[in-house]
């Protein structure tokens, strides 16, 4: 076992895979990241791999496009502000189906001007076509990198590998580094046919018609369920060599519980914590984790939930007007149960606010005496 | 010599008289297959063809509108990672897609003298939306969004690009094919960012007819209005002296885009259309 940061573990990871182009701007809380990968190119340690220093977020996604759709395999990194600079790229990636693979270091959006974490950033792309997958602990910041190119490259979609900003990227803990003769064995060499090729060119991205276009959209659905049902098999061959199995939708407690908490990366932890103690005090708490975002795992979301009473979505984002999407996305997942659970809206972090296991607990036992929407009076977080 | 060699194909649907298509044609004959394209929106992502049409031999990467550089720094930087070293990258974009939009990645990639190719073509607007002002748009152009005419001259990009220290850079039009060959031969030879700024005039959005391309192309060159330049070992080079027989006045005159202006008024504008070239002070025979 080896001490070290989210950010250092996601950028073993990323090393483990070998990719070939890495291409990268600085922003608060992702900068560790491809600081750690720049000492392994410069270093020697990370070869044949081409690192190159853009001037802005809309090149780092840029580059990747041109280096993915040149055959390479490749890296990216980024936060909130830079996230949202990618916009217009995100699909054109996706669109594309250039399998690359993205870090984002969870991180609110200004203004005003933020610096912490919460994941506004990551979920305001769930329509880009982008894979989110997210992690729960350092742990997982490594693991989730050669499960995301595996995804990627067998599926043909990019995959944004989500942490929380800080609370893991800046956190240390121990990790497990599989070896490299591992990874290799796992995750050979793209060979894919989707790159230009001078000895048959092609022209990748033009103009369609729209029933093109339309069947292009929908191979896209049909492969994101494509992921839902092939991602155990990876994760199954990854656990061979690791010891460590992650499955699409995690659930501890459930199998008795009144109460689910469900939440995304980090918060998790806290929330596993929490659920010891509101059983101490007699109330039936389970947690549930849906690992990935996009595609939305539907059926697992509906056979971990389907009986509890209550479920108490602990958002980390917020689509003003409407309230936090992953209650949204809950909701909809169950709307076919015959009865299906109350879903409470509970904004448990936006900017850094904390979802201490106080405020947890303060959030449970509101939604059991029947609030629908529950905003905390006393939020705990950073002052400045 | 120019190569019989064709590697843009016949049937392309770029506009009759069109002079961004027989600018890829000729800078292709230059460049040869070993070639990989990049392109942003522009008129050339439709005359590249619509699936299942393609109208290039070279394989071909279409991109959003401000990605060209970058993402042609990305192919260039995949190429390198596999060692494969003899292959041109070329970013291939308009006046909007590198004036204006693509402006940033097309600085950063040159000043981090990323090995290859950015082809602008200019046509002076944003024709493929139907002609609106660009910065890359002369003085006095009526366009779409200059409905009395644009007041402000046209981005001195040359002077910019070369400032960032271009390995090379040079313009070229279609009028003068010997000229624009030897000059992408020679961007192909060096190392490091090389930029062409192709002049490619255009009869729908300039308002010529369209069996007149070649012919605005020649009258911009001798008129002083498009000089043919290229910077090399740090300094301007006039590969073609004009000849000034004809005038700026009459270049403008045969084209709708400046139609609307009195003769004085025009005469104001050609004034200003050389005075742009007089910020590259070290030009040989250029009018002061």
């Amino acid at each position: 076992m080896h001490l070290m940061l989210g950010s250092e573990a996601m950028a073993f990871g990323v090393k483990l895979c070998r990719p070939q182009v890495i291409a990268a701007y600085p922003i608060t809380p992702q900068t560790h990241i491809v600081e750690c990968l720049a000492d392994m190119v410069e270093g020697g340690k990370l070869t044949p791999c081409r690192f190159v220093t853009v001037e802005s977020e809309l090149s780092s996604i840029s580059v990747a496009l041109g280096a993915s759709g040149a055959g390479a395999r490749v890296f990216t990194a980024t936060s909130s502000q830079g996230l949202a600079l990618m916009h217009e790229i995100l699909h054109w990636v996706a669109g594309m189906r250039l399998p690359v693979v993205l870090a984002n270091a969870n991180r609110a959006l200004g203004g005003p001007w933020i610096l912490y974490m919460d994941q506004t950033d990551s979920l305001s792309q769930r329509d880009t076509g982008w894979i989110q997958v997210y992690c729960a602990s350092v742990q997982e910041a490594l693991d989730m990198v050669p499960l995301a190119y595996r995804v990627a490259e067998n599926h043909l979609l990019p995959v944004m590998v989500v942490m929380d900003g800080f609370w893991i990227s800046h956190t240390m803990e121990p990790v497990s580094v599989p070896s490299q003769g591992d990874i290799d064995a796992f995750l050979p060499p793209r060979s894919d046919r989707l790159f230009m090729d001078l000895s048959d060119p092609q022209a990748l991205g033009a103009p369609t018609s729209s029933t093109t276009f339309y069947a292009i959209k929908r191979e896209i659905q049909d492969e994101m369920e494509g992921v839902l049902r092939g991602f155990l098999d990876y994760a199954k061959e990854y656990a061979s060599f690791s010891g460590r199995l992650y499955r699409i939708v995690e659930a501890w407690h459930m199998d008795d519980a009144e109460v689910a908490l469900v939440g995304l990366g980090g918060i998790i932890g806290t929330a596993r914590y929490t659920c010891s103690i509101l059983r101490s005090r007699g109330i039936r708490a389970g947690v549930v984790f849906p690992r990935f975002f996009r595609p939305f795992p539907v059926e697992g979301m509906r056979d971990a939930l389907r009986n509890v009473k209550v479920v108490v979505a602990m958002n980390r984002a917020f689509s003003p007007g409407v309230g936090g999407q992953l209650t949204q996305e809950i909701k909809w997942a169950l709307y076919s149960l015959d009865s299906p659970p109350r879903v409470v809206d509970w904004m448990a972090g936006l900017g850094g606010v904390d979802p201490t296991p106080e405020a947890i607990e303060e959030a449970v036992v509101r939604a059991l005496q029947g609030e629908d929407v529950i905003w905390m009076e006393n939020p705990v977080g950073p002052q400045r | 010599m120019i190569p019989k060699d064709e590697l843009l194909h016949p049937g392309h649907p770029a506009c009759p008289g069109c002079g961004a298509a027989l600018s890829m044609r000729l800078a292709l004959k230059a460049l040869g297959k070993r070639v990989m394209m990049v392109i942003p929106a522009s008129c050339w992502s439709i005359i590249a063809g619509a699936h299942p049409f393609f109208s290039l031999g070279v394989p071909l990467l279409h991109v959003p509108f401000l990605s060209a550089a970058a993402a042609a720094a990305g192919v260039r930087a995949a190429l390198e990672a596999r060692g494969e070293e003899d292959v041109t990258v070329v970013a291939w974009a308009g006046d909007g897609g590198t004036y204006d939009i693509g402006f940033q990645g097309f600085s950063g990639a040159a000043e981090r003298g990323t090995d290859m190719i950015y082809v602008c073509y200019d046509n002076e607007a944003y024709m493929n939306t139907g002609g609106q002002r660009s910065s890359a748009t002369p003085v006095g152009t009526f366009t779409g969004t200059t409905p009395k005419g644009k007041r402000e001259g046209k981005k001195d990009l040359l002077s910019v690009i070369v400032a960032h220290g271009a390995s090379y850079v040079a313009t070229a039009t279609i009028a003068y094919p010997q000229d624009m060959i030897e000059k992408l031969r020679k961007a192909k030879q060096k190392k490091g960012f090389r930029f062409v700024h192709l002049l490619s005039p255009c009869p729908t959005g300039w308002g010529y007819p369209e069996d007149r391309t070649v012919t605005m192309a020649r009258m911009a060159v001798e008129s002083g209005a498009y000089p043919l330049l290229e910077w090399e070992e740090g300094g301007w080079h006039v590969t073609q002296r004009p000849s000034f027989s004809v005038s700026v006045e009459e270049y403008l005159e045969a084209q709708g885009r400046f139609k609307g202006w009195e003769r004085e008024e025009l005469k104001g504008l050609a004034r200003r259309v050389l005075l742009q070239w007089h910020r590259l002070r070290d030009l040989e025979g250029m009018p002061r």
